[in-house]
């Protein structure tokens, strides 16, 4: 695998800074500081973090309700994430999105979606788009095992194959769709299995590998650069909280959970790094810190920003029109 | 100058903006080729290639997700769906993702999109392929809605909604694809927001839009044997809405009456009569009306079908109860 030791190190700075994102935003969230919902990444950051180091600046990603961990693995500032987290007007959309509708164009991240399934289609437009332009950009399409249920599934990953599109559909197998286990919502073990009806590759990886991860996509990308067609990776992950702060979560067996949580990606990620030799203890440490620093300046930031003026509420429905809408 | 249909009309709006930019390009089942269901994008295939028209699998949820992404990302799709009912198989797309998109995401994504949508009742094609459901599209904020009544509108107002930065569902009753005029290729864009009056007339207001624009002017040629002047006023555009060419008419002629070809209950007509509720009643000397197809799916049997629809002696008949 073609990976060098700066890249580890940026992997792997990006799994911690999501983590700790997330850590940060349950904590907020359970003293009420964030209104509305948050549904968080903790367990699956191997996923976004090893795809989105495959690919360019501009090439575009969807995502989902469970969106923190694609837009800060794609580039997303999370001082901007933190204060949309907080409903505020320097937020990432100010304060008209909140946490499950964070896009930075700039970054090619269009956008989470909380209606599951609809990052499918968005997909297939990115990439018809990349494929029209001649762009050589990509698309990585991230969902959950639950949205594969969708008719837009099935639509998407049907156009996506026939127009051979440059789209990477990525299934982060968390094993749950809200409540329900996999078992119980789809009688395959395997998502990557219905690549099969596409004619397109199915491939299965160890989601908490980030290294499997990073292989995975890095083939899935090429091929897609190269006009062959979309892929459909799914990574085996687990979502270590519940649906949604709030869920007890207690559908979820403790065997499975103690399972899992052996399975952590950072832990992993840092034994690698440790055995390697790529960093020491106090070399990790450093990064950690700066890290922690990075969110609590995001957490001033956003604490510290003004609330959206009430006169913005008609802004930004359109391009031109805002007096019709008061 | 030249004669077109309103079915060439926007044919030719479609072309002479592709011709202007490669980046507009038609998509939809069948549109290729084939040349579409109705043979709106007839000849387009041989001229613009596989590439900038594209025959879609049938499959509408991803015909306009398709749009929202592609147009995200630099181009402006128009995409066809073959019929207006077919719009529920693709509403997600449409009310969750392209009208909310640039304010979910705090302006930073512009969605330069259009969606053609052939609607109306007429030929015989029963329930799921004949309503009307503009008001469905004119609810959702972040949507515009384009309802042309005559060839040249069709060709203006396609012109502006190709051009505009927003999502345009763009209506076209399959009964007016026959309509023709001449038009001037070079015309102007005709600007959303901007009512026609069809016919001048000092008695009555009638508000009407799709066919029944065409009916609503040949019902006030009978009224107008009988001394009745009507005014016929084509919002041509649901929103941005023309309140003021409306209410400008009302206060001159001191009665209403909306007539569209939607059901009643929950139409855009009842919208219609609350704004001239709200901001006209002044002016009225008599009750707002309505007069819209019945409140039943559309049925299938020409006799039924024809009773469902407003006619234009009901037209007639409706405004002569006003005085």
């Amino acid at each position: 695998m073609d990976l060098t030791n700066d890249k580890i190190i940026q992997m792997y700075k990006t799994m911690k800074r999501i983590r700790e994102f997330e850590t940060n935003a349950s904590t907020l969230f359970a003293e009420g500081r964030i209104p509305g919902f948050v549904h968080l990444y903790i367990g699956e950051e191997a996923v976004a973090t090893g795809i989105c180091a495959g690919l360019n600046d501009d090439d575009y990603i969807t995502s989902t309700h469970r969106g923190h961990g694609h837009i800060v693995a794609k580039g997303g500032d999370t001082k901007y994430m933190m204060a949309e987290l907080y409903g505020k007007e320097t937020g990432y959309c100010k304060g008209k999105g909140g946490s499950m509708h964070i896009a930075d164009a700039t970054k090619g991240i269009l956008g989470a979606n909380g209606i599951v399934g609809a990052g499918h289609n968005i997909a297939v437009g990115a990439g018809l788009s990349a494929k029209y332009r001649k762009s050589g950009q990509v698309c990585a399409c991230f969902f959950g095992d639950g949205s594969t249920n969708q008719g837009t599934f099935h639509e998407s990953l049907n156009l996506a194959s026939v127009w051979k599109l440059p789209v990477v559909f990525v299934c982060e197998n968390n094993l749950y769709g809200i409540s329900m286990h996999q078992s119980r919502h789809q009688a395959i073990q395997d998502v990557a299995d219905r690549a099969v009806s596409y004619n397109i590759p199915g491939v299965v990886v160890d989601g908490n590998d980030i290294f499997a991860v990073y292989e995975a996509a890095v083939e899935a990308i090429a091929r897609a650069r190269n006009g062959q067609g979309p892929t459909l990776i799914e990574c085996k992950t687990y979502r270590q909280k519940g649906h949604f702060e709030g869920d007890p979560a207690n559908y979820k067996p403790s065997e499975e959970v103690l399972e899992w949580m052996s399975k952590d990606p950072i832990p992993r990620a840092v034994a690698y790094i440790l055995d390697n030799g790529i960093l020491n203890k106090e070399e990790l440490e450093r990064i950690d810190q700066e890290i922690i620093k990075e969110i609590e300046d995001a957490i001033k930031f956003a604490e510290e920003s003004p609330l959206p003026s009430l006169e913005s509420i008609v802004e930004d429905i359109y391009t031109d029109i805002v007096e019709e809408v008061r | 100058m030249k004669t077109m249909s309103m079915m060439e009309a926007i044919r030719e709006a479609m072309s002479k903006k592709m011709r202007e930019d490669e980046n507009v390009i038609l998509f939809g089942e069948d549109v290729g080729a084939f040349g579409g269901c109705f043979g709106v994008s007839a000849g387009m295939f041989d001229e613009f290639g596989p590439e900038r028209v594209r025959d879609t699998p049938i499959s509408e949820g991803v015909i306009v997700g398709t749009a929202v992404g592609a147009a995200a990302t630099g181009l402006r799709p128009i995409a066809e769906l073959m019929f207006v009912d077919f719009v529920t198989v693709g509403m997600d797309q449409l009310v969750n993702q392209a009208a909310k998109m640039r304010y979910m995401f705090g302006g930073k994504i512009n969605l330069p999109m259009v969606v053609r949508m052939p609607l109306g009742a007429g030929i015989s094609a029963a329930a799921q392929h004949s309503q009307s459901l503009e008001a469905w599209v004119a609810h959702v904020p972040g949507l515009k809605v384009v309802y042309p009544s005559t060839a040249k509108d069709a060709y203006g107002l396609l012109l502006k909604a190709i051009e505009d930065e927003n999502p345009v569902i763009f209506l076209e009753h399959k009964l007016l694809y026959g309509v023709s005029e001449e038009i001037d290729e070079n015309m102007k864009p005709i600007e959303f927001g901007v009512a026609d009056i069809k016919r001048a007339g000092s008695d009555v207001t009638i508000v009407a839009t799709g066919k029944m624009v065409h009916d609503s002017l040949a019902a006030a040629k009978i009224l107008s044997e009988g001394g009745i002047e009507a005014e016929v006023i084509d919002p041509r555009t649901l929103f941005p809405f023309d309140k003021k060419t409306i209410l400008n008419s009302i206060e001159k002629t001191n009665k209403v009456i909306i007539v569209t070809e939607e059901n009643k209950r929950g139409s855009f007509a009842g919208e219609i009569a609350a704004i001239i509720g709200e901001e006209g009643f002044d002016h009225l000397d008599a009750p707002i009306l309505r007069l819209c197809a019945m409140d039943t799916p559309v049925p299938f049997s020409p006799i039924l079908e024809k009773y469902y629809v407003p006619s234009v002696e009901d037209i007639v008949s409706a405004v002569k109860r006003m005085f």
